[in-house]
């Protein structure tokens, strides 16, 4: 018994004695709550996820980058300069002198062309971001070169505008790794690929500490940082999936930003002094794709009618609050060429006589595979609920994320609703997916999202691969408006917003830096008061 | 995991029946090899079954076609399912359980990371349940349909049918937010994440095997609430089991023989009635042990709680199969295991298994 009373008594004890005072986090470091679950790696060869690119962005340099507020302007990183050649093949980069990796060791253009060449012997899944410019593994040695410590070399099969191929460039695959320190790492012949998934070598603001897959990431502030050394000596982010506890956190301080919070913890925080909200567009696209393969959605009338039977104001106001602006074009706002005219809102009556004109004035019954995600059921049921005023049965299927995609991936849907990043800063990358589909059939060797939709995009194929070659960027910007006006009128696709980054931040934190997407997002530059 | 509990129990009573010691150990490794192989067949067929695709989860949505079957390729998943199986199996037997694809981290290592912060909290949520499940239940019992009896009822109901995604979220609402008695989600305060080398994984151990007593209380403020919640559950059925079994014990001649004989009513209750209610409830405890000890997802991920649950949820939605079969291999060793002890204690406690 005494036993027993002894147990209560430490049970009570434990459960309700006040532990510790709560404190702020320190004042020259960054604290952050962010779902980094999805980073499977840390080389930057093949990193393509969303946290995955922001750890890159901090930790790596490239060769060069774009202005975040204006991204025609594109400056020199770890470049200083560069020339393109008369015939537009041949590019020549200046290395900047006087760069150092962690290691201690000094950057050199050789290390430029071992990073660049390396995601081409690689061939991981951002490789073809380089390999679109005609490098092989059997190639790439000889097109991409130093001539000496301070020049780099690369030489492209085709006059492409030179904007596309620089933009490429700013992608994550652009990132300079340490050769001397990779190659120490080598494991038969892999450059040191196993090594780089969980290690760090680089020259960027920040340097790896630590990660944990599934649990936390953290860095050190790179002091000897060639453009000067960030505030913040140290930045720990822990992954917390659930928005509610992220939310919590934040106000209690025990964190100075929240990263993943939803529409209802944004409503709850705005009365709340401490917190502030920074907000930038980004590239994702929320759209659904309507297969080719189902006999109503393959009808011109009936994908014309479902661009105006979505209810683009409502979902945006409410179960996105804040979190999407409505964008219809496949470009998102922001990018060379982006078409930002919105030409569908709702309009019920105008659907019901194009269903009409159709031959399905009673409308049809039709599937959506949906993600079982808070607000993506919450934008299916908004979607079923309008299309029910016009007789469309909608049956929402919903699933996981990645067995939804599986299907998506299979053609075997009838509608899919899902969002797309783009996969660097050139309206090439969209362009590429929603407009191009050489190959139609099932054993196709490129699978766009035109494709996952069995939409053959005729001469739009064409048009895409021209666009890459005009070397005006007005001209340029002008085929990519035509692309988009004809995808919005006839494509498969009903493009409805464009996604909005929130973080949520404790008062004291100043300029962190949200990019258009997420490699951009910079923790270099925060201060805190 | 009933098969597995099944599985194991026929082998034990073979075993009972064997003659010598060697054969004994002998049948015992045979039929957990069996059980095993079982399970891991069994596992790997639902997870070759499911509707995901394995190859995405290490190339992602984006990768190109090519990328993808050349990756795809490389993970086998063209063989024939069974040479896929047998391939995995012969890796298993050589100590080789695989790299998980989400983390790019050796599986082994992984669940060496993962398990202790599951073995932590279900540990503490068993004795904080059964140090209080145990004595609600006699209470109930010896005051049957009166108010304390009912107050404990009341409990119990609530602690099976409250969903513990609430029951969590407002624990952090009230004791963290408001109250300010513990600390929030995560095993250390966000800051602190990366301060401790993992030794044993356990963070209470950890800590103190570091000497630093800031932490230690930090990471004690951090579980005592998912803790309690999980406790929580597991309280309310134990002291429902208490209770019955003690209703039960209370009506027997026995009970009444040390009556007569003028024993104290304190003495009856917790020595003799409780002495007896012990053995089956070992049973009860060990279940409700093993079943926290596989990880409560929910409370996972509302406390930001990186263990066993989560992971194996994790890796089954993105179809990782080496991580899902390796944490599948640990739950069914904790069964069993979680089994095999409470045999042991059965047998101690129980005066005629002694003999």
């Amino acid at each position: 018994m005494r036993k027993f009373i002894a147990g209560l008594v430490m049970g009570t004890a434990l459960a309700t004695a006040p532990l510790m005072a709560q404190a702020e986090t320190p004042k020259n470091a960054l604290v952050m709550a962010f779902a980094i679950d999805d980073i499977i790696t840390l080389d930057p060869a093949q990193i393509f996820e969303f946290s995955g690119a922001e750890y890159a962005g901090n930790t790596y340099d490239r060769l060069i980058g774009f202005d975040n507020d204006d991204v025609s302007k594109i400056y020199g990183v770890i470049a200083e300069s560069w020339d393109v050649s008369e015939d537009g093949k041949t590019f020549t980069f200046k290395i900047r002198d006087g760069i150092e990796f962690a290691s201690g060791n000094d950057l050199t253009a050789e290390d430029a062309a071992f990073s660049l060449q390396r995601v081409i012997l690689l061939d991981q899944s951002p490789a073809f971001i380089l390999g679109q410019f005609g490098f092989t593994a059997d190639n790439v040695k000889e097109k991409i070169y130093a001539t000496d410590d301070s020049t780099l070399v690369m030489e492209v099969d085709q006059p492409y505008a030179p904007s596309f191929v620089l933009y490429c460039l700013t992608a994550g695959v652009g990132a300079v790794v340490d050769k001397e320190e990779v190659l120490a790492h080598e494991v038969d012949g892999d450059l040191g690929h196993e090594w780089l998934k969980t290690n760090y070598a680089g020259s960027g603001p920040f340097k790896l500490n630590k990660w944990t897959a599934g649990e936390s990431l953290s860095l050190t502030a790179n002091e000897d940082y060639w453009d000067g050394a960030p505030a913040m000596k140290r930045v720990i982010i822990q992954s917390v999936k659930e928005a509610a506890a992220q939310q919590l956190l934040l106000e209690k301080g025990d964190i100075d930003i929240a990263r993943n919070l939803e529409a209802d913890q944004l409503a709850s925080i705005s009365g709340n002094d401490d917190i502030k909200l920074l907000s930038k567009g980004k590239g994702a696209l929320w759209y659904l794709g309507l297969s080719q393969k189902n006999e109503y959605l393959s009808n011109p009338k009936v994908r014309e009618a479902l661009k105006y039977l979505v209810d683009y104001k409502g979902i945006s106001e409410t179960i996105l609050a804040g979190r999407s602006q409505i964008h219809q074009a496949f470009l998102p706002e922001g990018f060379l060429g982006a078409y930002n005219e919105n030409p569908y809102s709702l309009d019920i009556e105008k659907a019901k006589s194009l269903l009409a004109e159709a031959g399905y004035p009673d409308g049809f019954s039709v599937t959506m595979d949906t993600r079982n995600t808070t607000s993506i059921m919450a934008m299916a049921q908004s979607i079923q609920a309008t299309w029910a005023q016009v007789g469309i049965n909608l049956e929402i299927i919903p699933g996981d994320g990645k067995q939804t995609l599986t299907k998506y991936r299979a053609r075997q849907h009838d509608i899919y609703i899902g969002r797309w990043g783009p996969d660097y800063q050139d309206p090439h990358t969209n362009a590429s997916t929603f407009a191009w589909n050489p190959d139609n059939s099932d054993d196709a060797a490129a699978k766009p999202l035109a494709w996952r939709n069995s939409w053959d995009a005729g001469d739009l194929t064409a048009k895409t691969d021209a666009a890459t070659l005009e070397r005006d960027d007005a001209k340029r910007a002008a085929m990519y408006v035509d692309l988009q006006k004809d995808v919005l009128e006839n494509g498969p696709f009903v493009i409805m917003f464009q996604e909005t980054e929130i973080a949520s931040m404790r008062g004291n934190v100043n300029n962190f830096v949200l990019g258009p997407s997420f490699d951009n997002n910079y923790y270099r530059y925060v201060t805190k008061d | 995991m009933s098969a597995v509990k099944r599985n194991k129990r026929d082998g034990r009573n073979r075993a009972r029946f064997a003659s010598g010691p060697t054969a004994t150990v002998l049948r015992l490794v045979f039929s957990l090899a069996i059980t095993f192989f079982g399970l891991l067949l069994v596992t790997f067929l639902i997870g070759r079954v499911l509707p995901i695709d394995p190859v995405l989860a290490a190339v992602g949505d984006r990768a190109p076609q090519a990328v993808y079957d050349r990756v795809r390729e490389e993970m086998g998943l063209n063989l024939p399912l069974w040479q896929q199986f047998f391939i995995y199996i012969s890796n298993v037997l050589q100590g080789n359980f695989g790299q998980s694809v989400l983390t790019s981290n050796p599986v082994l290592d992984d669940i060496k990371r993962v398990f202790p912060a599951t073995l932590e909290l279900a540990t503490l949520a068993t004795i904080i349940g059964v140090s209080l499940g145990i004595p609600a239940g006699v209470f109930a019992a010896i005051n049957k349909g009166k108010w304390p009896d009912h107050v404990v009822r009341v409990i119990g109901l609530a602690g099976h049918s409250i969903p513990i995604f609430w029951l969590g979220l407002m624990g952090l609402l009230v004791f963290y937010m408001k109250l300010d008695w513990v600390a929030g989600p995560g095993r250390l305060d966000s800051f602190y994440v990366d301060f401790i080398e993992p030794t044993t994984g356990l963070m209470l151990i950890d800590t103190l095997i570091e000497g630093d007593m800031d932490l230690f209380w930090n990471a004690v403020s951090h579980i005592v609430l998912p803790a309690s919640i999980l406790a929580y559950f597991s309280l309310a059925y134990i002291a429902r089991m208490t209770r019955s079994f003690m209703l039960e014990q209370l009506s027997q001649e026995y009970i009444l023989t040390a009556r007569v004989k003028g024993i104290s009513e304190h003495r009856i209750i917790w020595r003799h009635a409780l002495g007896n209610v012990m053995v089956p409830l070992v049973t009860v405890i060990a279940l409700s042990y093993a079943n926290l000890l596989e990880g409560s997802v929910l409370t996972e991920i509302i406390f930001a709680w990186p263990g066993l649950g989560l992971y194996i949820t994790n890796s089954l939605l993105n179809a990782d199969m080496n991580a899902v079969l390796g944490g599948t291999i640990v739950v069914g060793a904790v069964f069993i295991g979680v089994n095999m002890l409470s045999d042991v204690l059965y047998r101690l406690l129980d005066p005629r298994a002694r003999r």
